[in-house]
């Protein structure tokens, strides 16, 4: 089918500001709406930027805003979209080009939560038991790819950029509610600060948006239950 | 620009993040890892099934056993002493990794859960063993997560989207890098005592693969551009079940919880082939039935697949334990995986071969294994070797991670006791000219049509059944492709974020690989794991029980030799 595919553009080094180019581009219907973006790139405009890695949705590369919704590329096909489409990058990110967002930002709210196991405790010479029940507790939150589609879709992140966001606080949640961490208030001064998970306010735009179904407002809630309840 | 640490890893899937948190855990050790991709988006992440290590937590298992399997699998063209290595440490790995806080699946008293898997066999072949240890079915998802985490806790400097450009040698010894910074086009120096490739696999020479775009080969080649000898190119894995015409990887998981294959007579044709393993056959045997099977017209609609039945395990088993392979299968093909075939074919998966190292990582060269000092490399773009003819599932995340703590163990000895080599004139100077020469030409060839026919010649004649005739041909046209590339031009001549330029350097280095796995296989005149000659279709070990070393040379590619350690098992014939 004949895809009209307009792409939002802009180089900063070059540009005054973004404007959009508009591609005539064939596309098999069952195709990645990545695929449709290749061809474009490989055929038609060698000067398309965006990234991309796997192709498959595990890798979290290219969250972008297709139609106004936040997608993976390689997550959904042309013909879910349609033959019109309008492509732009995430919003509420500084554009490097193109498609392409700077993601440092992202990335270092990240490393703010403490994204990692803490527990000072010597480790035994096997494994620390863990029951599937208490997996259970945090295995949702463990399939996150780090796409930042949560994060860009959330209005209180748009109106107040230095809020923490879904993803961060889904990692958070990762380490909370795993029983072998013993991280405490190091972890929740972060989490309960002011531009930590109470900026939330459960609008579920991330959870539509995050291409591994997990339950990212729902995680919140839990971290907000769980601070209130440490409190208590 | 200018930079000096201790060590470098190149590269941040499980292999480099893994060395990487050896090095941050030793003081007074400066490290930095380089990456073209941000860490958490290298490929380790789309590892599904699992780590195999014989904890023996739901039966008994050693590592002993692990060892005889690996070794069997591929074809004993395996390094018995790096294999056995591998299996041993294997154990330590997985609880090292437990520790740092892998959510794997667990046993209801709250161990590492296990599962079988092809090829992993108790006491020496008598039948399956569970040692696969696994978090539900994104075991790579979760242990690139957990040694990113673990890197950022140890504050390991990353330079991600830095794109490795050349390596640099100062009178025989390895002295630093030279990488691109994606974002703004400028040229960086990493002076360095040592340095490790960890720069993953290049299944993006053929066209249909499970790898993601950026599985170039980048590090193997740049390595090889310096006169380093690649073993065994010639040996790479294609895995029987990926989505037909995207490639994309469907786990031998769904054949271990009773998925058949299935032909355009809806016949089980594996039945004739290996009748008492059937479709958990080894998986190049299995890649080979189905290409003989399409070969004999009986693909679907006479076309080059067959199909996946997973229609009779139930909703329950399909959801529970394949839910990544129903999404993947829905997603891409709109088909429901519990009511509807699958369409599958070969894809190209994994390479055996590599650049040479020992058991600690050090890049070896020649048929006497001589270390090149300061360079180093790991996982999947090594070659050590411990997966010979064809790999093992589960054995490759074992590999990346042991070789990877060993490689970045050997080197903190090494920047400890070593000063730094001075770097020689203008280090950067051929980086600087071939990135210069690709954003100045103005017209010229296309590397995405170049790409192209070389991944179409790749998957029609070096792929699963080879033979003189069609290597010579596809030796021919990577021949042609090698030339037309010497004329590239781009259409983005930008040095801000210009993507088509790493792009452009990938397909050069994708055309030198191909180059060196044709030659490879030529020369190989046996058949014997993941490589099988029609004109040569039985194992010759009389001739061939050796590793290929392919050189690039000036005067052309060489190929040479050098024995196999069969220090533990003598070789028999491989039958399951
Ligand atoms: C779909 C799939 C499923 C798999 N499932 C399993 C499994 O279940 N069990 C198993 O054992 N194995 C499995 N494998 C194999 C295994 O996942 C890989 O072999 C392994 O993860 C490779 O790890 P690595 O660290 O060597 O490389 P990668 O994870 O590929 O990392 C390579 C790194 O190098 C960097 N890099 C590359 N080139 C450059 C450059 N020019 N400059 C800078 N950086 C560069 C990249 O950014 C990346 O960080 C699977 C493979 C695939 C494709
Ligand atoms: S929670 Fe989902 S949408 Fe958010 S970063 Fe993780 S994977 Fe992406
Ligand atoms: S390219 Fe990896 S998630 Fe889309």
């Amino acid at each position: 089918m004949l895809i009209q595919c307009k792409v939002r553009r802009f180089n900063p080094t070059v540009d005054k500001k973004p404007y959009f180019s508009t591609y005539q581009v064939e596309a098999e219907p069952t195709d990645r709406v990545l695929d449709m973006l290749n061809t474009i790139k490989w055929e038609l405009d060698g000067t398309l930027t965006y990234r991309r890695s796997c192709a498959h949705g595990v890798c979290g590369s290219d969250a972008m805003r297709i139609n106004g919704r936040n997608r993976l590329a390689c997550k959904v096909l042309v013909r879910d979209i349609g033959n019109k489409m309008t492509i732009e990058p995430m919003m509420g990110f500084t554009v490097l080009r193109d498609l392409v967002v700077d993601m440092e930002p992202f990335f270092e709210k990240y490393k703010a939560v403490k994204p990692y196991l803490i527990n000072d405790n010597p480790a035994p010479v096997t494994e620390r038991l863990q029951s599937p029940e208490e997996l259970e507790a945090y295995d949702d939150t463990t399939k996150c790819i780090l796409c930042a589609a949560c994060t860009t879709a959330c209005p209180p992140f748009w109106s107040n950029p230095d809020f923490v966001g879904p993803a961060a606080l889904v990692n958070a949640h990762r380490f909370i509610f795993d029983s072998r961490d013993k991280a405490g208030a190091e972890r929740a001064d972060v989490i309960s600060s002011r531009e930590g998970v109470w900026r939330c306010r459960t609008v579920f735009n991330c959870t539509d948006a995050c291409p591994r179904g997990i339950q990212v407002t729902n995680a919140m809630e839990e971290v907000k239950r769980k601070l209130l309840y440490d409190r208590a | 620009m200018y930079h000096r640490f201790d060590a470098i890893v190149v590269g941040a899937g499980g292999a480099g993040l893994m060395a990487a948190l050896q090095l941050a855990q030793t003081p007074g050790i400066s490290t930095a890892v380089i990456s073209k991709l941000y860490p958490s988006r290298s490929h380790t992440g789309a590892a599904q099934g699992g780590i195999g290590a014989a904890l023996g937590n739901l039966e008994e298992d050693h590592p002993e056993w692990h060892t005889f399997d690996t070794v069997k699998g591929g074809d004993y063209l395996v390094d018995q002493t790096a294999a056995d290595v591998m299996c041993h440490e294997a154990v330590e790995s997985v609880y090292e990794l437990e520790h740092y806080g892998l959510p794997f699946s667990r046993t209801p008293d709250g161990k590492i859960a296990q599962r079988r898997f092809g090829g992993h066999t108790r006491n020496f072949g008598e039948a399956p063993v569970r040692r696969s240890c696994f978090a539900a079915d994104r075991t790579g998802h979760m242990i690139l997560q957990t040694l990113y985490q673990q890197c950022i806790k140890h504050e390991v400097n990353f330079y991600s989207e830095f794109q490795l450009l050349d390596l640099v040698f100062n009178d025989g010894v390895c002295c630093g890098i030279v990488a691109l910074n994606i974002k703004d086009g400028e040229i960086h120096t990493f002076h360095a005592k040592a340095v490790l490739f960890a720069t993953g696999g290049f299944g993006r020479a053929w066209k249909i693969t499970s790898n993601a775009l950026s599985n170039t080969g980048d590090g193997v080649a740049i390595a090889y551009r310096h006169g380093i000898p690649l073993e065994d190119m010639e040996l790479y894995q294609f895995h029987p079940t990926g989505v037909y015409k995207l490639g994309i990887l469907l786990t031998e998981g769904a054949r271990g919880e009773g998925g058949i294959l299935r032909n355009s007579e809806g016949e089980r044709f594996t039945e004739r082939y290996a009748p008492t393993l059937l479709d958990l056959a080894p998986r190049d045997m299995v890649s080979r039935f189905i290409y003989q099977e399409v070969r004999e017209g009986r693909g679907i609609n006479g076309g080059d697949f067959v199909h996946l039945d997973l229609t009779h395990l139930g909703a329950e088993v399909v959801e529970k334990k394949l839910p990544d392979l129903a999404d993947f299968v829905r997603t891409y093909l709109g088909l429901d995986p519990v009511r509807e075939l699958i369409p599958i074919q070969p894809t190209a998966h994994y390479a055996m071969g590599g650049i040479p190292t020992d058991i600690d990582g050090r890049v070896i060269t020649g048929e006497h294994n001589t270390p090149l000092p300061g360079f180093y490399a790991a996982g999947e773009c090594a070659c050590v070797s411990v997966h010979g003819a064809n790999r093992l599932g589960t054995n490759s995340l074992v590999d990346i991670v042991v070789f990877g703590r060993r490689a970045g163990r050997h080197m903190a000895r090494y920047v400890q006791e070593t000063g730094f080599t001075q770097l020689p004139q203008k280090p950067d100077l051929y980086a600087r000219e071939q990135v210069g020469q690709l954003l100045a030409r103005e017209t010229g060839e296309s590397a995405a049509r170049i790409r192209s026919a070389l991944q179409e010649e790749m998957m029609d004649k070096v792929s699963v059944v080879r033979s003189e005739e069609k290597l010579r041909a596809a030796q021919r046209t990577v021949r042609q492709l090698k030339e037309q590339y010497r004329h590239v031009a781009m259409q983005d001549r930008q040095t801000w974020y210009n993507s088509e330029l790493h792009e452009t350097m990938e397909v050069g280095y994708l055309l030198d690989l191909s180059e060196s796995i044709i030659a490879g296989a030529l020369a190989r005149e046996e058949s014997r794991g993941g490589h099988y000659r029609e004109d040569y279709p039985t194992r010759d070990d009389v001739n061939f029980l050796r590793h290929t070393l392919v050189y690039d040379t000036p005067d052309g590619l060489q190929i040479r030799y050098k024995p196999v350690d069969l220090s533990k098992f003598e070789p028999k014939e491989r039958k399951y």
